[in-house]
């Protein structure tokens, strides 16, 4: 049953590797500088790569968008992309599956009666528009230092060739490594929080999370859609959308490269971090979008602005709008088909409350508004319902109804030694393990609780305060912290009492 | 045995080197050749015959080695599909300084069959004519070299392929006023030796031809 909730997954991921994979190799193949088997290989081998090992930065962005947790909800989502991008396609408009799972996940928000998070939103938009620009600037100033450099350098035009095949094969992979690491997100992003998979051992060498495994068949799914049909898409992107000289081309893919890995690398945002410097986000970005920036690029700077066509540009804009409303209106509906006619869940309902320990936490933080005593014995059965309640029945100002949201959110969680016993010792240290065990048969109604008890009985599980090797710090545990959750996770009904108590 | 397999990397490079050492042959052998053609036709003005022969036997043969080399190289750029954006401009640069040296293969050959009688007073100027078309010719084979190796320096070198075409103008018409002016020569030789300064003549053109067109490719090139 898993497989088959995968394979709206498998199928964005199959268009995916038949459209995008033409972003990186397509001109080289239609050039006939590069054999389009050897672009093949090199760009599954490579996108595979990317999506298991730096995947997972883009996907966080996109989760915090709208976790989406229950498989059928991941299967519709993905599906509702999908069909709006190949309905799309099919119409010859412009579009972009980074764009339609966007719309497709807001459209399961709106359903789930989840939270949508305006500022992994505005992110997530911000970078829409962000991408085509920067890819412009860098394949400008790309293309002039190569020119001045080939002016100045004197190499043989023979060799030239040579060299442009076999960066144009270096890059290629370099791109299609990025393009995994940025857009696995788009495909395999919505199963992240409903994973059914455990993490696995591979010949006792390769350790790959459950996420990484999810990640691995989204990259099988783009690797099989670069073999079946990227040929075609990759002829026709080559000769009629931007037909460009091999070198122009080269430029081109690693302006579009280094944008996509630029919004996909953890370590270029640590690396960041650790200079003091702003971090990029990391979202999953369009790669054709990044193409039509990088030719445009070109474009300035080989004759000015009369290179800019305004008309793609309209298109561009145009996607930004139709492609995620589109895809959001189809979500909706298909999900209301999928629970109302096929009587799949296809959300796992989010319960807040004002328990006793929140609203000791509420009052320690200086958060307690008095009127929240008329909600005290209320379970709130989505974040919508309890925020309308804050905001227009009690009055309550906007930001301290997000926060106290986020401490009445219930999480039921219960420290079992056999399931902590299962955890990588490794990846989350000897310390951090044997301060867990002491919590064994506790039962924690909301997420920070557990935090802050673990934060209490043991140093290696406390957030550091200041210096930005502290945000590092911090973030690493944070993702130590988001395992256990899930790891530790119990079913609602099966504490029902211990809440009952607790209200 | 089974043969030993190269590395791809390795391979590459060395099919590039190959190629490369190749379009320097054929551009070699029309530089050699002009000397040849030069040094030939001093030969023939001087009246000594047998060394003229060997040397006009010479370019012939060099006519047809770069024949050989030139078919050698298009066919290794269209089989493995090289320089896919100037591979027409290649081919066509290779075809035109083929025909340069075609042209100084057939005006050789044409003095060793016909043996035009070049009357003395104009032999110098004749000879004249002959450096101004070589110098251009030499000319030429520096400015496809530079299309391959050093984009930049062309431009220079189309300005001389230029000025040589000019002088072998200027040459050219001073010879044919003075033949045609001169009262010892009967009208036939006069057409005679007209058309053979023709013939010198239309090496420069050529040459300068082969200019205008690597002009043309460098634009492209650089755009």
């Amino acid at each position: 049953m898993v497989w088959f909730y995968l394979l709206s997954g498998i199928f964005l991921g199959w268009s995916l590797g038949t459209n995008d994979a033409a972003n990186v190799f397509g001109t080289a193949v239609a050039t006939k500088m590069v054999k389009f088997r050897t672009a093949a290989i090199i760009g599954s081998i490579f996108v595979i790569i990317g999506a298991v090992i730096s995947g997972a930065g883009a996907a966080h962005t996109l989760g915090k968008l709208g976790a989406v947790n229950a498989l059928s909800g991941s299967f519709t989502v993905a599906l509702a992309a999908a069909v709006t991008v190949a309905a799309m396609t099919k119409m010859g408009l412009p579009v972009s599956t980074t764009q339609a799972i966007v719309g497709a996940i807001v459209g399961w928000d709106f359903f789930a009666g989840a939270l949508i998070d305006t500022d992994a939103l505005t992110k997530i938009v911000s970078t829409w528009v962000l991408n085509p620009i920067i890819t412009a600037i860098f394949s400008y100033i790309l293309y002039k230092g190569t020119m001045f450099l080939l002016k100045h350098v004197k190499i043989h035009l023979l060799d030239l060739d040579m060299y442009t095949r076999i960066l144009l094969i270096l890059i290629g992979a370099f791109g299609a490594y990025s393009l995994g690491a940025n857009n696995i997100a788009n495909v395999m992003g919505v199963f992240v929080t409903a994973n059914p998979f455990k993490d696995l051992n591979l010949f006792y060498i390769l350790h790959l999370s459950g996420t990484q495994v999810l990640f691995l068949i989204g990259g099988l799914a783009i690797a099989l859609g670069i073999f079946t049909y990227s040929y075609k898409v990759m002829k026709t992107v080559g000769k009629s959308i931007f037909k460009l000289s091999p070198l122009s081309a080269l430029i081109v893919v690693l302006a579009e490269s280094l944008v996509l890995f630029m919004f996909a690398s953890e370590s270029l945002a640590k690396l960041l971090i650790s200079l003091h410097l702003p971090p990029l986000p990391l979202v999953p970005i369009s790669s054709s979008q990044a193409v039509v920036g990088g030719v445009i690029g070109i474009g300035i700077a080989k004759g000015g602005g009369r290179a800019i066509n305004l008309s793609v540009l309209n298109k561009i804009a145009l996607g930004w709008v139709f492609t995620p409303l589109s895809s959001g209106i189809i979500s909706f509906f298909a999900l209301f088909f999928m629970q109302n006619v096929f009587q799949q869940k296809v959300y796992t309902p989010v319960r807040y409350a004002i328990t006793r320990s929140c609203e000791n936490k509420l009052k320690t933080e200086n958060l307690w508004d008095p009127q929240l005593n008329t909600v005290k014995d209320s379970v709130f059965n989505s974040a919508r319902d309890f925020k309308y309640t804050l905001l227009l029945k009690l009055k309550i100002n906007k930001k301290l109804t997000e926060r106290i949201i986020h401490y009445a959110e219930v999480y039921p969680l219960k420290v079992d030694n056999k399931k902590v016993d299962k955890l990588d010792i490794g990846w989350f240290g000897k310390d951090r393990i044997l301060a867990l065990k002491k919590l064994e048969s506790t039962i924690f109604l909301h997420k920070w609780q557990l935090v802050d008890t673990l934060s209490k009985i043991s140093p290696s599980w406390r957030y550091k305060k200041g210096t930005s090797l502290a945000r590092l710090y911090n973030r690493a545990l944070k993702k130590r912290y988001e395992k256990l959750f899930i790891e530790l996770k119990v079913p609602y009904d099966s504490i029902y009492e211990t809440i009952k108590n607790e209200i | 045995m089974a043969p030993k397999k190269e590395c791809i990397v390795f391979r590459v490079f060395k099919r590039t080197k190959e190629l490369e050492a190749k379009i320097d042959e054929f551009l070699d052998t029309i530089l050699q050749a002009s000397l040849e053609f030069k040094q030939g036709i001093r030969y023939y003005l001087e009246e000594n015959f047998e060394e003229f022969s060997k040397r006009a036997e010479l370019v012939d043969k060099l006519e047809g080695k770069a024949d050989t080399l030139r078919r050698d190289v298009e066919n290794k750029l269209y089989a493995e599909m090289l320089l896919p954006e100037a591979r027409g401009d290649v081919l066509a640069l290779l075809e035109n300084s083929d025909n340069v040296l075609n042209i100084i293969a057939d005006t050789i050959l044409g003095f060793q069959v016909e043996r035009p009688k070049i009357p003395d007073f104009i032999d110098k100027y004749v000879f004249d004519l002959v450096s101004e078309s070589t110098a251009s010719v030499e000319e030429m084979v520096t400015t496809v070299r530079s299309y391959f190796k050093n984009i930049t320096a062309v431009r220079d070198h189309i300005t001389k392929i230029m000025f040589h075409e000019k002088e072998s103008d200027r040459v050219g018409n001073r010879i044919r006023m003075d033949i045609f002016n001169s009262k010892d020569l009967d009208l036939a030789q006069k057409i005679h030796i007209s058309t053979f300064i023709e013939k010198l003549l239309s090496i420069a053109d050529y040459a300068e031809d082969v200019g205008d067109r690597i002009s043309i490719y460098v634009i492209k090139r650089l755009d």
